[in-house]
């Protein structure tokens, strides 16, 4: 079963692998968790805001990110930022746009849409009378937001957040259908060269496994630490 | 924005000799329902054993459980995918290999598989919390009616429990239907791989996924409508939810 396994294979690619691979799949999912959770506290606000057609607008906006599958969407973004591009700058053809740039953009937009749900539920979490407290203290909207609102609702929504992050983590192995060279493209890409699928994607396997495993034990160790008590 | 549309693409054949363009995408939402039907039928089926064992008494069995789900939970859908298709066949017996490698439909039994067992750890999380938020005593008052634990499990705790867990479970089901487009990798051609193929053979990009999107949506529509009235139909008297 084992008999010709090669562990050389693997060795051999560790530096493109991690160097090549890894920082990007690790790059992408830093920049679109913090990405994806400004525009998701943003989309949740105006959610809350009150207002009926902007949080229609923002309600909209949710439901259709999360009725698409994210290969679907990933595609779309693919195809669709060059034009936005040459539409936004008014450049006569449509831009090229890196490989980077466009799954950042494709993930950003579309984890902020799971990331508002997290953050409406955070910010629903905080009693009616802080906010009420934080007017009759004379602070705006904004103010209240800033200093009373948000804070406790991103503490309380930590461990959310964090696990929704490891689950963005392992769905950058998505860009895969894009040829991009992330941790599982570096691996898919050594297999079919060396004709080694077997290493290449067991030792995958196990490096997402690890990474995932580890994070999630942090976050639970986390959670426990940090809960308010009431 | 210097494109052409051509909206009237979806009538013209396609160059596969199977009828329209549109009827290319119909088969792709038709092999994307199947292949997420197969696979809500095994996640529902190992879900419900590996999150009934979480909640058993006995140490043994809610290990298992516990490494299950957090075996399938820790991998990308992606990469449990290639394992299933790639790498399963090479580590199995030269004769079973080479079976499965050579049979027909290969990418959609693969598909069914893996997201079924993808699937499955989610649904086992979602039901042993649905089991564990039922109060003590229905567990104690089966064992009191001198029910074994399968007849208690049976008559008593799973019909409450699945009940509960109902809304947590359409999106679940969901979510697998969504999942079927990972598939893409492997070679299936489901809706989403089909409007890939349509964009490669005619260049009309938006006009393709525009109909991807409104098809997915569609059966989005759909299931949570369906599965509203089945709440309805279900919901336990007494509870918040319920008549």
């Amino acid at each position: 079963m084992f008999s010709n396994f090669d562990f050389d294979v693997i060795v051999r690619a560790l530096p493109y692998l991690f160097y090549e691979g890894m920082s990007f799949t690790v790059m992408l999912t830093a920049l679109s968790a913090a990405g994806g959770l400004i525009f998701g506290t943003a989309i949740a606000l105006m959610r809350l805001s009150g207002y009926k057609t902007l949080g229609r607008i923002a309600g909209l906006y949710v439901d259709f990110m999360r009725s698409l599958p994210l290969v679907l969407v990933i595609f779309w973004f693919y195809f669709l930022v060059p034009y936005i591009g040459q539409w936004v700058t008014g450049a006569s053809r449509p831009i090229t746009v890196g490989a980077f740039a466009s799954s950042l953009i494709t993930f950003i937009m579309f984890e902020a849409a799971y990331f508002s749900e997290i953050m409406r539920a955070g910010i629903q979490s905080i009693s009616r009378g802080q906010p009420a407290a934080a007017s009759a203290l004379g602070l705006s909207y904004a103010q209240t937001m800033r200093y009373v609102v948000l804070p406790q609702a991103f503490r309380n929504m930590l461990p959310v957040l964090l696990t929704q992050t490891i689950v963005l983590f392992q769905d950058t192995s998505l860009v895969y259908v894009l040829s991009i060279t992330d941790f599982l493209g570096a691996a898919s890409k050594v297999a079919q060269r060396d004709g080694r699928l077997v290493e290449m994607y067991l030792f995958a396997a196990v490096v997402y496994f690890t990474i995932s495993c580890v994070a999630s034990f942090g976050v639970r160790r986390l959670q426990s630490r940090i809960a308010i008590l009431r | 924005m210097n494109y052409n549309w051509n909206w009237g693409i979806f009538f013209q054949p396609n160059p596969m000799g199977t009828g329209t363009y549109l009827d290319l995408l119909l088969s792709g939402l038709a092999l994307t329902l199947k292949t997420a039907a197969l696979a809500w039928i095994i996640a529902l089926v190992t879900g419900s054993v590996v999150g009934v064992m979480r909640t058993l008494p006995s140490r043994g069995a809610y290990w298992f459980g516990f490494c299950y789900v957090e075996f399938f939970r820790n991998m990308p859908l992606l990469v449990q995918l290639f394992l299933w298709f790639f790498v399963l066949p090479e580590l199995l017996p030269k004769e079973a290999g080479l079976w499965l490698k050579q049979l027909p439909n290969a990418p959609f039994w693969t598909a069914a598989i893996g997201i079924g067992f993808f699937m499955s750890a989610r649904v086992a999380v979602q039901l042993q919390a649905g089991i564990g938020s039922l109060p003590r005593g229905q567990r104690m008052a089966a064992t009191a009616l001198g029910l074994t634990t399968v007849q208690g499990y049976r008559y008593v705790l799973l019909p409450m429990a699945f009940r509960i867990i109902l809304p947590p479970l359409t999106s679940e089901f969901l979510n697998t239907i969504k999942n079927t487009a990972v598939a893409i990798t492997i070679g299936l051609l489901e809706l989403t791989g089909q409007a890939r193929s349509m964009q490669e053979f005619s260049f009309q990009v938006f006009e393709a996924f525009t109909a991807a999107t409104i098809l997915y949506l569609l059966v989005n529509a759909v299931v949570v409508t369906a599965m509203r009235f089945l709440e309805r139909y279900v919901a336990i008297p007494g509870y918040i939810t319920g008549k």
